[in-house]
């Protein structure tokens, strides 16, 4: 099987060794990957702020960079939700305003085919043993476009419990946003961390070494608070777990 | 002393929040009780099997009744005309005002009684009825205590959910004798205590009010019958015995017929209180059989059918959702902005993820707060999830930051036209153009990267500006040695 990588531009910039863990687990599951160098950005930080033509071009650009993928697979619930969920919604909004109906042709061809890491690996190839190996305690926080936007359920926490050495925590009020939110973790900062806050004490406090999420960008938001508290705790993106095996541990 | 000092105007969104977020006491009052309710709702909800349709009926319900809107208001004057009612129209807030403070003068009466309603907060009815010289005295439990404390309520079922037990009793301690019956001293903070107090202060107004205010939670167009939910029973007291009864209500409460109510008296209390079954549910048709005549209810039946922007948003395909709503509440106590903020903070009588959608459509983006109100989420979608007419908030939200950040068309006033970008987001719209035209270019985007990488040793702790907001409280990402797209490229061989 043959699937395209979409990275996103988080963790394209940021977080590329989520991007590599992702390389590593599919092709380690015998999944032949492609990485189409035209794709760049979803546009969810445009759209979601309210700047929808904006986003109309990068719809465009991906839709473009992933043409003729039957597999489009992607290690961020938000980002999948932003192309599964709003693309539509998107060209829709684009023939209503009399723009002519390519945008929305671009936007319904493309979405059926993206999935979310664990969607794809649990409901497309049909695995919850990876063949993973992560001696730590961890605890985790389901993101909420993950969670409501795509449905994704317990297939995260299926994956992660049937990781060899790995012992699972239930994060207490694991269903309650983090506070990141895009430009809302700017806009609203004081909100924002206080969200946070609750967050990572709930997660400190069930005693994990590790805070394990599936979208980098409320990683970002949660290991920036952790930091800054000096706290012991860990974040660490699903793939990264899933990826570690005896022979090649997490660096 | 005046019930309702004017107060300033609202200030944004993230400045109210601001002062809420650094109260302790706001926020564990929040906390308690936002997630006291919500865990009962969660069990109420699992125990109906069909909850999914019953949502999913009270939505289509709710958006045909929208849809023919003009046509079932129409039959409902004429119900409510027959069963010996009277119905005034108001456009907006003023003309609803002066239909009221009219019909109370006609009455010769200085005070009247009211029953929770968030159309006359809407339409600010008590503060005009003051200027008129006519008291208006809420009897509702927490909008008594909203009412005396000189408060705004922060909540639409529980007004006074940023005040706890001590707090209570210290404002019945000093407030009540002024209104009415004092409080009985010693006075406790135990609820029932507190309950008794407002139990004896209110009965001295129930007998002696001629003239009562409320709203209705629904109005059924095929008999013309109001219905108002409550639990204290304070309610059905002002509903039945004053002379003059007087229901503000927003023009979308209404529903076709009878038989719909089935829905909602299944749905509401359990999203707003957690209840199975409403404990005082009153239903009254025009002035009924014996118009008054046997003294049973009142001889006077006044229907005040409030616009106030209604028709307007109803206007907007995406928007007009947000007039399926039956005020339960259950969005508020699920939000987690809402738990950290509070409710004075969304500036409005709605407040929360409700609020947060309706009144930037009922008055317009064009002040500071209602432009900052479409952005008071993080777009979790818990709102939604709950909602029992299942009113897709986070798709209004984001509607709404379209109107706000880029412009485009709205009806205001029944004009069509064209809002144009708010001014203040004039550095924020060049920053998501300059980062649309750099992700438009993977060429240049992969430079960007790059120079990133290369400057990650001066990777500064605190940024400037719209930055700030990030690094006052978090620390930033390290930087990566190389791109993924490098690592790519260098691995794979991937040709660029």
């Amino acid at each position: 099987m043959r699937v395209a990588l979409f990275v996103t531009c988080v963790n394209d910039a940021l977080y590329p060794r989520t991007g590599i863990a992702v390389v590593r687990l599919l092709e380690r599951l015998g999944v032949d990957v492609d990485f189409p160098a035209g794709q760049s950005c979803c546009g969810q930080p445009q759209y979601n702020t309210g700047y929808r033509y904006e986003t109309e071009p990068l719809l465009r650009r991906t839709a473009e960079a992933f043409a003729g993928h039957a597999y489009v697979v992607t290690p961020s619930g938000s980002c999948a939700a932003m192309i599964r969920e709003h693309y539509p919604r998107i060209g829709r909004k684009a023939v209503g305003e009399g723009r002519g109906s390519e945008l929305a042709a671009l936007a319904e061809d493309l979405a059926p085919r993206v999935y979310e890491l664990t969607e794809f690996l649990v409901d497309v190839l049909g695995v919850t043993d990876v063949g993973a190996y992560f001696p730590h305690t961890v605890t985790y926080h389901p993101s909420c476009h993950g969670l409501r936007g795509l449905g994704l359920g317990d297939r995260p926490r299926r994956l992660l419990a049937a990781v060899k050495g790995l012992d699972l925590v239930e994060l207490p009020g694991a269903e309650e946003c983090c506070g990141f939110g895009g430009t809302f973790a700017v806009k609203n900062p004081d909100v924002s961390t206080a969200m946070g806050a609750d967050k990572i004490a709930s997660a400190a406090a069930t005693g994990a070494e590790v805070l394990c999420g599936a979208d980098n960008s409320c990683l970002a938001h949660l290991d920036g608070l952790l930091r800054r508290a000096d706290a012991p705790l860990r974040t660490l993106h699903l793939a990264e777990i899933l990826a570690a095996t005896e022979e090649e541990p997490l660096p | 002393m005046p019930a309702f000092p004017a107060l300033p105007a609202f200030p944004a969104f993230p400045d109210a929040a601001r002062d809420a977020v650094r109260d302790d006491v706001l926020r564990a009052n929040l906390r308690h009780a936002t997630h006291t309710i919500r865990d009962k709702r969660a069990r109420a909800v699992a125990e109906l099997e069909d909850w999914d349709r019953l949502r999913a009926a009270g939505k289509a319900v709710k958006d045909h009744t929208l849809r023919h809107l003009d046509r079932y208001l129409l039959q409902l004057e004429e119900a409510v005309t027959a069963a010996g009612g009277t119905v005034h129209w108001a456009a907006d807030a003023d003309e609803a005002n002066r239909i009221v403070t009219e019909l109370v003068r006609a009455t010769g009466e200085r005070e009247v009684v009211k029953v929770k309603s968030m159309a006359t907060q809407e339409i600010g009815l008590n503060e005009a009825l003051e200027a008129a010289g006519i008291a208006a005295y809420e009897t509702d439990l927490a909008e008594l205590i909203v009412q005396l404390g000189h408060d705004r309520p922060s909540h639409i079922l529980v007004p006074a959910i940023h005040r706890n037990r001590a707090e209570i009793r210290d404002i019945f301690r000093t407030e009540m004798g002024n209104w009415g019956r004092p409080a009985p001293d010693p006075l406790g903070d135990d609820p029932r205590d507190l309950a008794e107090a407002a139990r004896l202060h209110l009965r001295e107004k129930f007998l002696r009010a001629k003239v009562a205010v409320s709203g209705a939670n629904f109005m059924v167009a095929e008999t013309g019958t109001m219905v108002v939910f409550e639990s204290e029973g304070n309610g059905r007291m002002c509903l039945t015995l004053p002379d003059t009864l007087i229901s503000v209500v927003g023009i979308e409460k209404v529903v076709p017929t009878f038989r719909d109510l089935e829905i909602f008296l299944q749905t509401l209390p359990r999203s707003s209180t957690a209840e199975r079954m409403n404990p005082y549910t009153t239903m009254w048709t025009g002035l009924g059989p014996s118009r008054g005549a046997d003294g049973d209810g009142p001889s006077a039946f006044h229907l005040v059918l409030l616009d106030n922007g209604r028709t307007d948003t109803l206007a907007d395909e995406t928007g007009r959702q947000a007039l399926r709503c039956i005020r339960c509440s259950a969005c508020l106590n699920v939000c987690p902005v809402y738990e950290r903020a509070g409710g004075h903070a969304y500036g409005s009588v709605y407040p929360g993820p409700i609020g947060a959608i309706l009144s930037p459509q009922l008055r317009g983006t064009g002040s500071a707060i209602d432009a900052s109100l479409p952005y008071a989420s993080t777009l979790c979608g818990a709102c939604y999830e709950v909602c029992p007419v299942a009113i897709d908030i986070p798709e209004v939200l984001v509607h709404l930051r379209e109107r706000v950040a880029q412009g485009g068309p709205a009806t205001r006033d029944g004009i069509r036209v064209r809002i144009r970008p708010a001014q203040r987001h004039t550095a924020e719209r060049a920053a998501m153009r300059a980062a649309r035209l750099l992700m438009d270019h993977p060429g240049a985007l992969r430079a960007a990267e790059r120079l990133l990488a290369r400057a990650r040793r001066l990777a500064p702790r605190r940024l400037p500006g719209a930055g700030r907001a990030w690094t006052d409280t978090r620390e930033l990402p390290s930087l990566p040695a190389e791109s993924f797209r490098d690592w790519w490229a260098r691995e794979r061989g991937n040709p660029q």
